[in-house]
């Protein structure tokens, strides 16, 4: 569905935020489909508020210039409803009122009417995520990187055209984080979606095999490496 | 971690226990046996139905009966929808910071000073008709319409609703603190769900264990209400609760024994409302299961959205009207209709009734720091004894205190009232003190248990690790870091107690008199500038309270960058 022209993919053109006086970031970059941008920073270096910027929750006392562009729209004026970008936060926010199987059919366009068919979506995202079974379960008795995998699956089944995440994998153990991280890189690359990560772990920024961009106390930022 | 629990029940947990049920069992029982019959203090020693049959022959008592029910739910369930669909709109926008600015201090308006301010602004001699009369209406002379005290209660209805939606909204507010939630709201945007649908299908299910028991306070308070409904509501018949008053109120010794009755149906009118609306809760919960999964996302929401706005400003506005009003009532002489502002003025009067309202001013103020600080101090010691001992009961713990506001205040009033007159012990200032308790010590452990919760742990364990005493723990560290949350619970504390008219009213006997009492009682019948008065300083009371939890800190902490708001 991508074709390889110059505007497909996530493209933060000429973007900088602001805090008042004070410059947070600088970034120009394009993220082509099934590619990995890693951004590193410390706490407190504005990643967040990039995420927030791209997905449109940017709060009103930041300032931000540039645009954000997804396959040639730009995103900048639309509601976070209407970009159709993914976000996977650092903690997994299943809902815990519903089920798992619940969490996943809630993500699941309303185009897709018929429940038996919502419900066949939502089980066959389980088994893909090694989860076959789960799917009645309260998401509180699920571990960490189980909990992880399901939310990577409902990110996914409501049809997102790129994804942030905001350091996913930070609270999962050290033997799992390799395994989820890999599902989470190979559902994109075979997706053809473009992804932000945001992470201050070097393995993160390794097993992504993409651009880096750092941010540190040398400046806010130094272009797209 | 050294430290063993001891065994049995904590002496804090002892005495409020003693405090909230104590009053509230033996009013339920002094309630209990008159109205069977039973009162050997006016010397009835036989059991009897004569009170219920009596009861059940005054003319009108299914109206009244239906008015409480019907007004009461109505009040609470518009006020909880009023709160969900603005809350659901406008959270995180800078349109709701600003008009949570308005609200949270709209939730300090005594009840009886709301109802004063909104007769003055919606009677048919009010402001809002004046406003247009007589040019576009052509009246030179208050139409004669029964917009106040109308039988079917919507002016009542409409007294509460300004009243509840602030409380609610505040409640709704705490319960948006908990962590993460704002990070649900993201999520669920970030999935493409509209910010309405995303409240009600995410957010809400998760905080709305936090916000169902203000919402039942809210039924038992709306459904039993007193002096917004002598004030606001219909006469003939008037509502349960204010009929009860007067037959409690009658020098014929039949009827008081028939109060008590009607009492016992005043509990189960509150009764039967809080069922109907935990049915409707069940039903609602239940039915939006299916709907849940379906993956609608709802983003056409621009009519829910500004509704919910349109009503919240109203509501704002017509409170902070209403307050004006009365500041402009208590300074006039003459204000005849249908001028929109008074012909003339008259400070000197205004003097004269405030300095022969300043005992009650006093009563009123002494009445509300000695709860305040009774109340703030048991749920202190009750908060560090609790978590000395480690148990875990926070839920039980905060059922029970919460317990005397699911109950109709006047159920268990009456019983006091005649309990404390046979043990002369009515209208005196500890019992009034005492009846004010039961219903401050609820608020007071609202206010304080979350930000008590919140507080770092590590700092108390750092400091008992350099080997500080738990005392010291507490006076020290605890109790200054916690300064602000302290003080405001002072202030909620004595809002709560300076808002008490029933409780003042029965237990006071005339004898203890505050300003929330003689305000209800000009308001019907009296002068309508003394009323207004008396109604400011019902709010100058709370306002001061909440003007010095917002002062002190500030200066103690001048120095003290962290102990600054965070914003």
């Amino acid at each position: 569905m991508h074709t390889n022209s110059e505007t497909t993919g996530l493209f933060l053109q000429n973007v900088a935020l602001h805090l008042g006086e004070t410059l947070l970031l600088r970034i120009d970059c394009r993220i082509e489909p099934g590619t990995v941008l890693t951004v590193m920073g410390e706490s407190g270096s504005g990643k967040s508020s990039l995420l927030d910027f791209i997905a449109g929750f940017l709060r009103p006392d930041f300032q931000a210039s540039g645009k954000i562009l997804l396959d040639g729209q730009d995103l900048t004026p639309l509601n976070p409803q209407e970009r159709h970008i993914g976000l996977m936060f650092q903690s997994p926010l299943l809902f815990p009122h519903m089920s798992v199987l619940q969490n996943l059919m809630f993500a699941i366009p309303a185009s897709v009417r018929k429940r038996s068919i919502r419900r066949e979506m939502a089980q066959q995202a389980l088994d893909d995520a090694g989860l076959a079974g789960f799917g009645s379960r309260d998401p509180a008795t699920l571990s960490g990187g189980q909990q992880t995998r399901v939310a990577l699956m409902r990110t996914l089944l409501a049809e997102p055209h790129a994804l942030l995440l905001d350091e996913p994998f930070s609270n999962l153990d050290k033997a799992r984080r390799a395994d989820i991280r890999a599902l989470v890189f190979d559902a994109a690359r075979e997706k053809g979606l473009p992804v932000l990560l945001v992470t201050h772990d070097e393995e993160d920024a390794t097993a992504a095999s993409g651009k880096v961009h750092v941010l540190d106390e040398s400046g806010p930022g130094n272009g797209c490496v | 971690m050294t430290t063993k629990p001891r065994a049995g029940p904590a002496v804090p947990v002892i005495l409020v226990s003693v405090f909230l049920a104590g009053p509230v069992l033996a009013g339920l029982a002094g309630t209990l046996l008159p109205a069977f019959g039973y009162l050997p203090a006016l010397g009835r020693t036989g059991f009897s139905l004569e009170p219920i049959r009596h009861l059940f022959q005054q003319p009108g008592l299914m109206t009244s009966v239906w008015l409480s029910l019907a007004t009461g739910l109505m009040a609470s369930v518009l006020s909880l929808a009023i709160v969900l669909l603005f809350v659901a709109g406008w959270s995180g926008t800078r349109t709701f910071r600003r008009l949570t600015r308005f609200l949270s201090p709209l939730l300090s308006v005594p009840h009886a000073a709301a109802a004063i301010g909104l007769a003055f602004l919606i009677a048919p001699s009010g402001f809002l008709v004046r406003l247009v009369s007589p040019w576009v209406t052509g009246w030179t002379r208050p139409p004669d319409v029964l917009i106040l005290n109308d039988p079917l209660g919507i002016a009542m209805t409409m007294g509460l609703v300004a009243k509840e939606v602030p409380f609610l909204f505040l409640m709704t507010l705490a319960a948006l603190n908990r962590p993460r939630i704002q990070e649900y709201f993201k999520a669920g945007a970030s999935l493409g769900y509209g910010r309405v649908a995303t409240f009600f299908t995410i957010v809400l299910p998760q905080i709305y264990p936090l916000i169902r028991l203000p919402v039942l306070a809210v039924i038992a308070y709306a459904t039993s209400v007193v002096d917004v409904a002598a004030i606001l509501g219909p006469t003939t018949p008037a509502p349960l609760a204010p009929r009860l008053v007067l037959w409690m109120n009658d020098p014929n010794l039949a009827y008081r024994l028939m109060a008590s009755a009607g009492a016992l149906l005043q509990l189960a009118v509150s009764a039967v409302a809080l069922g109907t609306y935990l049915a409707g809760e069940r039903l609602i919960a239940a039915t939006s299961k299916r709907h849940l999964v379906t993956g609608h996302r709802h983003l056409r929401e621009r009519t829910a959205r500004y509704g919910g706005l349109l009503v919240m400003v109203t509501i704002i506005a017509a409170m902070v009207l209403s307050l004006m009003l009365l500041g402009l009532w208590s300074a006039a002489r003459s204000w005849w209709f249908p001028a929109v502002l008074p012909q003339a003025w008259n400070v000197m009067r205004m003097a004269d009734t405030l300095g022969m309202s300043l005992g009650l001013l006093g009563t009123t103020v002494a009445l509300a720091s000695a709860s305040a600080l009774v109340a703030t101090a048991l749920t202190l010691w009750l908060l560090e004894n609790r978590d000395h001992r480690k148990t875990s009961s926070s839920r039980r713990l905060k059922t029970l205190v919460f317990l005397p506001l699911l109950l109709p205040q006047i159920s268990f009033l009456f019983g006091l009232q005649l309990l404390f007159l046979s043990a002369d012990f009515s209208g005196t200032f500890t019992a009034v003190l005492l009846a004010h308790l039961v219903f401050v010590l609820p608020y007071a452990f609202l206010a304080l248990s979350d930000p008590w919760a919140r507080l770092d742990p590590r700092y108390a364990k750092a400091a008992a690790a350099i080997g500080a005493s738990r005392g010291r723990i507490f006076w020290q560290i605890r109790l200054p870091l916690l300064l602000r949350p302290v003080l405001v619970t002072l202030a909620v504390a004595a809002a709560v107690s300076v808002g008490q008219y029933l409780p003042t009213l029965m237990v006071g006997a005339g004898r203890i008199v505050t300003v929330t009492t003689e305000s209800v009682a000009l308001a019907s019948g009296g002068s309508r500038q003394s009323a207004a008065l008396l109604a400011l300083l019902q709010l100058g009371v709370p306002l001061a309270g909440f003007v010095l939890a917002a002062l002190l800190p500030a200066l103690l902490h001048r120095n003290r960058a962290a102990m600054r708001l965070e914003r």
